[in-house]
């Protein structure tokens, strides 16, 4: 038992190491570096810009999207060694944000499912950042029961017609392509109506408007479809075969193995350390040493959980199921967190902005952010069923609408 | 990175798992819980025969001196198995202490005797209420005897001699503190058994009447040895802790398979599913923060205090969790002496205080990480 690299992985991780020492944008390091709780906002830059250089450069240099084939814009990588690179990038990852959905999710997909043409045409350039994939899955009426979505594609002559609405949509506004499920036969079982596409995001009748968010920011999009043209040769999978298609999405959102997941636990033992209560120090004080104790433990789980996953990588094993847990216990620490900080502010908690006594709202940006961690990306609940299901073995619930036409499921509860 | 158990180590957990299987069923573990023996003489020559008493235990001192690593994967099984037998407060309290200030002579006198399950040793600690600590400490030490009253003293009444903490000065300080090692059976010791939570593992009070006892390492440096033996019982028994946290989900994933309730398995409902899919995720953080303290126990690394810490809370939480939702799980079935489910809530709540309780840990946790923070 070990955390040593393997003299392979130790000469890949040096490359990789020098290369970033070398090309790194260093004048962005301080910032970036600077705990943002995975939101990240550059002051004098747009992060899409940066973002955009960074990526192309890496492409140029061989290390986008390395866990991909060569023909396909990657390095044909490892696993590990994926990980390694992510750890050797450091916070310069985060100017990766808008290509993850991309990386992660469109592009596994497309490679899946996609003609040969289709993918030496757009997985180049997905992997250098010259052009940026959105993901169009969720809608108002569909999130957990995605399968339940209403957007409609028609088919008319060698094209299809969609019509519809989707949400929740992240980097619609500066995205390029977007992978799209929609519903192509109402009259079949919810499943087996559904068929993927991809699509320019500049087709006509597409509209981004942003979504306020509740901690009033804007990084989500609504995207509406009116009488959008895709013409069948962007179709991905068999009609009628998108839900299957669909889980290989899923799961490699699900395998984002060593993904950066922030906690708040070091934000929250170095605000302990430095308050000032009544009675002295808050880290002195028994209550919250206990809570703090909770968390720091929770937090180190979830990092030697991944070390166990990185083994597993390391010696070509397909991982456990262990890293299922990640988003999960992350999510509800940072807002329980949140709550504990402000708490241990008293009333001046309530202050965001620059008020001193707060610092600088951190904790209660926090707050106001936190609810969406349990929610993006698979609910608190859908991440519990996915564990007893395809961990434990526990049976599926009982689905009252499996075998109903889609067009005959009730659409509205109370009427 | 290689941060899991070799295949020589995993093999071995299999065999133990398989030996345990067989030796140590639940019936095995009732007879100790109804009283019908103290422990399971049996298992405890069985655990001797087959190496496991004396893993970590160098050959010199008649062990199989493999280490402590392929010991972690033996605790995991004598927690899944809840083996009645006294193995952590021989295993790692009092093999321990000696391996770690023992001279050549005691270690000469008493390893072997361990490693061939002869001798059952363990640490007399406690005084009555409250957590490891150097001013707790009253039993008093005079001229190479020891007097005063140590409870509870895990397996203290089956025990065949005892690591002592002992006052010898009163500067306050952890120096008045020193160690001492006494035959138990060679009189001056009175030993009562107390009744506990946790039938299956003896407790004792020990009364010691200037009973003779020669010191363990140097005057005034017994508090470090504690120290060091606490962590290293922690990342143990956090093993024993992963594996009864592993065992109880168990149960309540076959029970809510088998069990049907309004016309379906019980499993199938949310509100099960759920709580058996977050004692998933304890058993999952408590098995990791383990390992990271089985890799600082191994290497005796300077990370070993935090780690140790760490572990065991986290453990101790996992199996806690573990161990009552399995009874809910069960529903009314849970809560009957013959369904095994209290045996696991039983020792899951007992080990939680065996070295102190869990806010005693927590604080441990919170100097430890604050050190390395300043450092």
């Amino acid at each position: 038992m070990n955390f040593d690299d393997t003299p392979q992985e130790a000469e890949f991780r040096a490359a990789a190491r020098k290369w970033v020492e070398a090309n790194a944008p260093k004048e962005l390091e301080a910032e970036l570096s600077k705990s943002s709780l995975g939101r990240i906002r550059l002051a004098r830059h747009d992060m899409v810009e940066v973002g955009k250089a960074w990526q192309k450069k890496k492409a140029e240099g061989g290390w986008a999207c390395l866990h991909w084939p060569k023909d396909y814009g990657g390095r044909g990588a490892s696993a590990i060694e994926k990980v390694i690179w992510q750890q050797e990038e450091g916070v310069y990852g985060k100017l990766t944000q808008p290509f993850q959905i991309g990386e992660g999710m469109c592009g596994p997909t497309v490679m899946a499912w996609g003609s040969e043409e289709a993918k030496r045409r757009y997985l180049p350039k997905l992997a250098s950042g010259e052009e940026i994939w959105c993901q169009l899955f969720s809608e108002p009426s569909a999130g957990s029961d995605v399968a339940g979505l209403r957007t409609r594609a028609e088919k008319k002559g060698d094209d299809w017609v969609v019509n519809g609405q989707k949400i929740w949509t992240s980097g619609a506004h500066y995205s390029d392509y977007g992978l799209l499920i929609a519903r192509t036969d109402p009259n079949v079982p919810k499943h087996k109506g559904l068929t993927m596409f991809f699509l320019s995001m500049k087709s006509p009748g597409v509209e981004v408007r942003p979504i306020r968010q509740a901690n009033g920011m804007q990084e989500f999009n609504e995207v509406y479809f009116t009488d959008v043209v895709i013409p069948d040769s962007q179709r991905l999978g068999a009609v009628g075969d998108g839900w299957n298609v669909s889980l290989t999405t899923l799961m490699n959102e699900r395998m984002s193995i060593g993904a950066r997941l922030a906690t708040g636990v070091p934000e929250m033992f170095e605000f302990c350390a430095n308050l000032m209560l009544e009675d002295g120090l808050a880290i002195d004080d028994p209550a919250v040493r206990s809570k703090l104790a909770g968390w720091a433990v929770r937090s180190n789980g979830l990092k030697y959980t991944s070390y166990r996953t990185m083994s597993a990588l390391s010696k070509g094993e397909r991982p456990g199921p262990e890293n299922s847990i990640g988003k999960l216990v992350s999510g509800t620490m940072l807002q329980d967190i949140a709550a504990y900080a402000m708490d241990l502010q008293g009333a001046a908690g309530v202050l965001t902005g620059d008020a001193e006594e707060t610092v600088q709202g951190q904790f209660q940006q926090m707050l106001l952010s936190s609810p969406s961690m349990r929610i993006a990306g698979g609910t608190d609940e859908i991440l519990r069923n996915i564990i007893a299901e395809r961990v434990l073995g526990l049976p599926g619930d009982i689905r009252v609408d499996k075998d109903v036409p889609y067009n005959k499921i009730p659409t509205k509860g109370r009427s | 990175m290689n941060f899991d158990f070799s295949d020589d180590q995993k093999q071995l957990r299999d065999q133990a798992r398989k030996f345990l299987a067989e030796k140590c069923s639940p019936k095995a573990v009732r007879a100790v819980l109804d009283g019908k023996a103290p422990y399971d003489r049996e298992l405890w020559k069985g655990l001797a025969e087959m190496g496991f008493l004396g893993v970590a235990i160098p050959e010199e001192f008649g062990g199989a001196g493999a280490g402590h690593l392929e010991l972690c994967v033996i605790a995991e099984e004598m927690g899944r198995a809840l083996a009645p037998v006294p193995f952590s407060s021989t295993v790692y309290l009092a093999a321990e202490a000696l391996l770690i200030a023992g001279s050549d002579a005691q270690k000469k006198k008493w390893l072997p005797k361990i490693a061939s399950g002869e001798a059952i040793g363990t640490l007399a600690l406690f005084e009555g209420k409250g957590n490891p600590s150097p001013k707790a400490i009253k039993l008093a030490a005079a001229g190479g005897t020891l007097s005063g009253v140590k409870k509870p003293v895990p397996d203290g009444a089956i025990a065949d001699f005892a690591v002592v903490a002992a006052r010898t000065g009163s500067s306050g300080r952890d120096g008045d503190v020193s160690l001492f090692l006494v035959d138990l059976k060679a009189g001056g010791v009175e030993a009562k058994s107390l009744t506990n939570i946790d039938p299956t593992r003896g407790q004792a009070e020990l009364t010691f009447k200037n009973c003779k006892a020669e010191p363990l390492g140097a005057s005034g440096e017994g508090w470090g040895v504690i120290t060091q033996v606490l962590d290293r019982a922690a990342v143990l028994l956090a093993f024993e802790q992963v594996g009864g946290s592993d065992r109880a989900l168990e149960m309540g994933r076959d029970y809510a398979l088998d069990r049907i309730a309004f016309g379906r398995p019980i499993g199938s409902f949310q509100a099960v599913k759920h709580m058996l899919a977050d004692m998933y995720v304890s058993a999952t953080l408590a098995r990791s923060n383990s390992y990271y303290g089985a890799w600082a126990l191994s290497t005796n690394a300077g990370e070993l205090p935090e780690a140790a810490a760490a572990a065991r809370i986290s453990a101790t939480q996992a199996f806690q969790h573990c161990a009552k939702n399995n009874i809910q799980v069960h529903g009314g079935m849970g809560f009957t002496w013959e369904f095994d489910c209290h045996m696991y809530y039983r020792r899951a709540n007992a080990l939680a205080l065996t070295l102190g309780s869990l806010s005693y840990w927590e604080d441990q946790l919170i100097d430890r990480m604050r050190k390395k923070n300043a450092a």
